[in-house]
């Protein structure tokens, strides 16, 4: 069996204890997404504040209240895509993906093991690679995806209200 | 005071307790969710596929008509061990959430029109929420709601302007979360005294304390054998025989018919009107083997062993951890079952349910499939340690070990 060192890295740790870019943001301009796990009655709020002019994330915060996984893992992706253009960001929520889906890709048939390779080439996860360790603890995958699904969903719907 | 449980020789009786995980002892806290199985049960179960397994009320020979006989031995068993005044009235089905399904679909759908009034509380398990939810989508039906006290037992204050006009009370006997045991009789004259009916979610209530569905004056009574010591894939609905006459059939098919012709059908007799198609035979046959189990240890020795166990972890769980760990549930013994929820501040239920494997301890974590009462409780999940009859202090005192152990990681 896999030790917790193994899902519990330091850095994951870190982001659950001190949480970023927790807090609110005016909506409209933001667009409001909330994010539910079923199983276990986890809870993300995502604020994302897109620059139309650029199409740039201007800025994100993050409510709601779940596991150290969904904490920390949204919290990771909220300094990973703050700043960041659309198209990156889109390209990080399929590489981080990627590195989750070993198991829920054969879950959901959504992809087969050769899309994860591109998925991952060229997108430099960094810190984020610290939460590849939940691959081994299968349930708790869609802890570390709940807040990176819900940023997906509020990219789609700013992009629905923008058209 | 009963003689108390011999828990080492019962521990024997479940052969899964012999396993171990990463080479420590299986800790087995979550018979709230589902219960674990004795010998007894497993070798009838086998028995009847070794030895008489065949169709039910069809074939004329030798082994059909013993497995009928062990099917319907095993309704009676399970009927009189509610006290049900005959086993006409209990129906087999998968598990309380389809008895309560049964409910929704055959008396709720004859019977409610629009603005008619069902009345739940905020402590129900979904099984007895989301039905009736679908009933009001369909039919435009009212729902009411029976808060909580800060003491977490149901606020009666206003029972009786939420029963004005209801049609029915559907309420849970003990509470899958909180442990919170409910005054059933109380309940029940209540909703009749307003002409209502009740049903019971009593699914956490029956595999624990001595259940009279007469006492109860109850008229819908939903329960599962897979918290009781029996098979998943079977649980009883028991009903007044005048009320399941006067009900349509859930689901049609073969066994629940009197005859078919080309123009129709009639119905078959109780209970077998509601039991369409091949039941769930063997594990009948076990469902009525854990009844058997249960009463040959005498359901006010299981009571007081619960009532011993979950004071000692209420105790346990204060002395260990007295400023950082809430108990969402009474912490008077004589209202609550055996149900324990709790949480660290500041660590979330599935974090410390996670370090407790690795001891091979096994609790629940999440909503406990009761979402608007967490919402209530303004908490997204809890962990959740529940005893039975294989328990002991030893497991408590594991339990607390690797609760303390899961403190020290996340707060480090």
């Amino acid at each position: 069996m896999p030790g917790l060192e193994d899902l519990y890295r330091e850095i994951i740790l870190d982001h659950y204890r001190s949480p970023r870019n927790r807090g609110e943001l005016p909506v409209p301009p933001a667009h409001k997404v909330e994010g539910f796990n079923p199983l276990c009655g986890d809870e993300v709020v995502l604020y994302v504040d897109i620059d139309p002019a650029s199409g740039t994330v201007r800025d994100l915060k993050i409510a709601g209240q779940g596991c150290s996984i969904s904490q920390a893992s949204t919290s990771m992706m909220s300094a990973a895509v703050k700043g960041k253009s659309i198209a990156e960001a889109r390209r990080l929520i399929r590489a981080f993906k990627a590195l989750m889906s070993i198991h829920e890709s054969k879950l959901e048939g959504e992809s087969d093991g050769s899309d994860l390779a591109a998925d991952l080439e060229g997108v430099r996860l960094g810190d984020l690679e610290a939460l590849q360790g939940v691959v081994k603890f299968p349930v708790r995958i869609k802890c570390a995806t709940l807040g990176w699904n819900t940023l997906q969903q509020a990219l789609d719907e700013s992009e629905d209200t923008s058209q | 005071m009963s003689p108390a449980l011999d828990i080492e020789r019962i521990k024997k009786d479940f052969p899964i307790l012999r396993r171990e995980i990463d080479g420590k002892r299986l800790v087995y806290l979550d018979s709230a969710s589902s219960s674990q199985k004795p010998e007894s049960v497993l070798e009838a179960i086998e028995h009847c596929y070794r030895t008489y397994y065949a169709n039910i009320h069809r074939g004329v020979y030798t082994i059909a008509e013993e497995a009928t006989r062990a099917f319907e031995a095993a309704r009676a068993r399970v009927a009189t061990f509610i006290n049900a005044p005959n086993a006409r009235e209990l129906v087999f089905v998968r598990n309380a959430t389809e008895a309560i399904n049964l409910v929704a679909y055959s008396w709720a759908r004859s019977n409610l029109r629009e603005g008619d009034v069902v009345v739940l509380s905020h402590m129900e398990h979904h099984a007895n929420v989301v039905p009736w939810h679908m009933l009001a989508a369909e039919r435009g039906i009212e729902l009411r709601w029976i808060p909580l006290t800060a003491d977490y037992r149901l606020d009666l204050d206003g029972l009786d302007a939420l029963l004005d006009g209801a049609s029915l009370l559907a309420v849970s006997a003990m509470s899958n979360v909180l442990g919170t045991i409910n005054d059933i009789r109380f309940l029940a004259d209540a909703a009749h005294a307003h002409d209502a009916l009740i049903l019971v979610d009593a699914c956490q209530y029956v595999p624990h304390v001595a259940t009279d569905v007469q006492a109860w004056d109850a008229d819908f009574v939903a329960f599962s054998s897979h918290k009781m010591l029996g098979p998943s894939g079977i649980g009883a609905l028991w009903a007044r025989e005048s009320l399941l006459d006067a009900m349509p059939p859930f689901l049609g098919g073969g066994e629940m018919i009197n005859d078919v012709r080309l123009d129709g059908f009639t119905t078959n007799e109780l209970p077998w009107k509601f039991e369409a198609g091949t039941p769930a035979i063997a594990e009948a046959v076990g469902f009525g083997a854990a009844v058997d189990y249960l009463e040959r240890l005498g359901m006010d020795v299981v009571r007081d062993h619960e009532m011993r166990l979950t004071r000692y972890m209420l105790d346990a769980l204060g002395a260990r951890f007295p400023d950082t760990l809430t108990v969402y549930g009474p912490l008077d013994i004589s209202m609550r079952g055996g149900a324990v929820s709790f949480l660290f501040d500041g660590i979330h239920a599935h974090d410390v349910s996670q370090v407790l494997d690795g001891d091979g301890v096994c609790v629940r974590a999440g909503h406990h499939c009761a979402k608007p009462l967490m919402r209530q409780l303004g908490v997204p999940a809890t962990t959740r340690a529940s005893a039975y009859v294989y328990n002991d202090e030893d497991d408590v005192d594991v339990l607390v070990e690797s609760l303390a152990r899961a403190e020290r990681f996340f707060t480090g």
